[in-house]
């Protein structure tokens, strides 16, 4: 029988099975960010156990509220900064090169095929995009990974979602993933990892497979990933062209972390996306999905283009596509926040950064920011945002707030119009 | 190993996610005993605002709700929150991954009964106490007129963990 590409990185990483369904990996990377990171730092000095197993084998960074707002979020920085200088974690990224987590890290190359990855952040499924496994966890798991370099999970059971058919125009990864929870449901995919594959998956870019990947958590999943191949490779040749004579080379290096053909899967779901249309949430819930056109001529007060789902470079090209030479609409307010500094500064260059400030939209730094909440574009009680993030909970945004998730070209077409709007009518 | 039990607070809900058991804005907080007064701060129970500083609520030390408690995010502060307000008992017919593992990381129990056992809890009338057993696997329900009693699987790993009081003591201890 085959192995899916879960269950190769796992026995490549296994250091101890320690019952019939738990076992124990060695972990290749450690993120870590200031929400969940210096209460975890905090606990294990109060232990006596202040040691990082491998300062190379941890990227840091200060994300969710930057610059800080106030003095807890403060406090936060300082004990992450203190704390990776007193261990000589090189790679730390401090204001004025950090960005969203999800979106820097893989941009500096930190993430290759094959890799155990774990981070204090339920949103670390992004990274399995690359064909590695990365999944989010809680702060004692970020102790013991800190610690000694391992983390437990339950053997990889994993739902294969083949997707084929040619997505229409303006119709984005965005809209694929809303159609695929809708489908499983919050919890469609407890214990399992979402594997992305067909056609249309390979095809996509590394922005549209995090995308993807991103949202997997929003069905239960504890890691979504895709099949590395030539578009991996491409993406991570600037870090890997000392290890390979050849991209070729790479490409078929990376072939041992596919899926074989006679893997065994807990479920396969095949879906055709050439009929699908711009979708959005309603309600608190991920998988309460509508089509654009059900819910078209919904009143917004705040669009924000952002995040570790959709705030990369291809994103921004998108919603300024729509936005160039229009404005906002009258009564709303709109946000756009480049996930990283390189996005900020391609932005600049592309002249993407004068159509959002034409259109009259607020440009932040790189930062997580209103996604959670927590700073930067919080929604008043009865609010509503059409966003580009991966969650609409209830509060989530801001005590009392509704947030409407859709694609960026479905954002920015209802930045135009005050309302939902089908980014297809523009 | 520790006993676990007491009264109990039964939540009528699916899908008591992350940010309602407690709000990414108190995730600025260093110290655990500083999440004490927003537990449950902004869940709904039928669209309406829970009432989390209930005496019910405050007498609770077992938690009962539906299926997929704790989805979301990955913040143990959602564990904290319980913990810190003495409840270490979370039952419900099932757990999101990383809710149930943070909770079994810090040594105390989510534990997993069949839907139309939860069924059953939320049938009994009063005021309801919930012991556990875990030598035997066994939860105890008992209302002033009514005892009803359910066994419950837990994984031999988790087990451990709760014996080792956590995974941090257990790691250290084996690797």
């Amino acid at each position: 029988m085959g192995k899916t590409i879960a269950e190769k990185i796992f026995d490549a990483h296994l250091r101890e099975q320690v019952s019939a369904e738990n076992m124990v990996l060695d972990l290749d990377v450690i993120l870590c960010h200031e929400i969940t990171t210096p209460i975890a730092i905090m606990d294990l000095v109060e232990k006596g156990m202040d040691k990082v197993f491998d300062p190379t084998k941890i990227k840091a960074v200060i994300d969710h509220v930057t610059p800080a707002k106030d003095s807890k979020t403060a406090m936060q920085g300082k004990i992450m900064r203190e704390w990776a200088r007193r261990h000589k974690i090189k790679d730390f990224f401090d204001i004025g090169a950090n960005g969203v987590c999800h979106a820097l890290f893989p941009e500096k190359g930190f993430i290759r095929p094959g890799y155990t990855v774990i981070m204090g952040d339920s949103h670390t499924c992004t990274h399995g995009a690359f064909g590695a496994f990365a999944a989010g966890i809680g702060t004692t798991d970020l102790e013991v990974g800190i610690y000694k370099g391992v983390c437990s999970f339950r053997a990889p059971k994993t739902i294969k979602i083949e997707v084929e058919g040619e997505l229409g125009r303006r119709v984005a990864a965005k809209d694929v993933i809303l159609s695929i929870i809708k489908q499983l449901t919050v919890n469609g995919a407890t214990d399992r990892v979402i594997e992305f594959s067909g056609p249309t998956v390979d095809k996509m870019n590394m922005a549209e497979r995090m995308t993807l990947c991103n949202m997997a958590v929003e069905a239960g999943g504890t890691c979504g990933i895709c099949q590395p191949d030539r578009t991996t490779a491409e993406y991570l040749w600037p870090f890997i062209q000392g290890d390979y004579a050849t991209i070729d080379a790479a490409v078929e290096d990376f072939k041992r972390w596919c899926s074989d053909a006679d893997a065994e899967y807990a479920k396969v779901i095949k879906i055709n996306v050439a009929d699908l249309t711009p979708m959005v949430t309603h309600g608190y819930k991920p998988d309460q999905v509508k089509t654009v056109t059900e819910m078209a001529g919904t009143k917004v007060d705040q669009i924000y283009i952002g995040s570790c789902t959709n705030g990369r470079i291809e994103d921004l090209r998108a919603a300024a596509e729509i936005l160039k030479g229009k404005k906002i609409a009258e009564g709303v307010r709109a946000i756009v926040t480049p996930a990283t500094p390189l996005t900020y500064s391609m932005a600049l260059k592309e002249g993407l950064i004068a159509i959002f400030m034409d259109a009259g939209f607020c440009v932040l730094n790189p930062t997580c920011g209103a996604c959670l909440g927590m700073s930067a574009g919080v929604l008043a009680e009865d609010e509503v945002c059409a966003s580009t993030t991966n969650r609409n909970f209830n509060g989530r945004m801001g005590k009392g707030g509704m947030v409407h998730l859709m694609s960026p070209w479905t954002a920015a077409a209802t930045a135009v119009k005050g309302v939902i709007t089908d980014p297809r009518e523009i | 190993m520790r006993q676990f039990g007491g009264p109990a607070i039964l939540l009528d809900r699916n899908d008591i996610n992350t940010d309602e058991i407690i709000p990414a804005k108190y995730l600025t907080e260093i110290t655990k005993i500083a999440l004490r007064p927003h537990l449950l701060e902004d869940l709904l129970v039928d669209g309406k605002a829970f009432d989390h500083e209930s005496e019910a609520m405050k007498k609770a030390k077992v938690v009962v709700a539906r299926e997929n408690f704790g989805c979301g995010s990955s913040r143990e502060h959602a564990v904290w929150a319980f913990e810190v307000n003495d409840k270490d008992v979370i039952v419900a017919s099932s757990f999101a991954r990383i809710f149930r593992q943070n909770m079994f990381n810090c040594g105390i129990l989510a534990v997993e009964l069949k839907p139309e056992e939860i069924d059953q809890l939320f049938a009994m009338k009063g005021d309801m106490t919930i012991s556990i057993n875990l030598e035997k696997n066994l939860l105890l329900a008992e209302t002033a007129g009514e005892k009803k009693e359910f066994s419950f699987e837990m994984n031999s790993f988790d087990r451990e963990l709760v014996g080792a009081g956590g995974w941090l003591a257990y790691a250290d201890s084996k690797y």
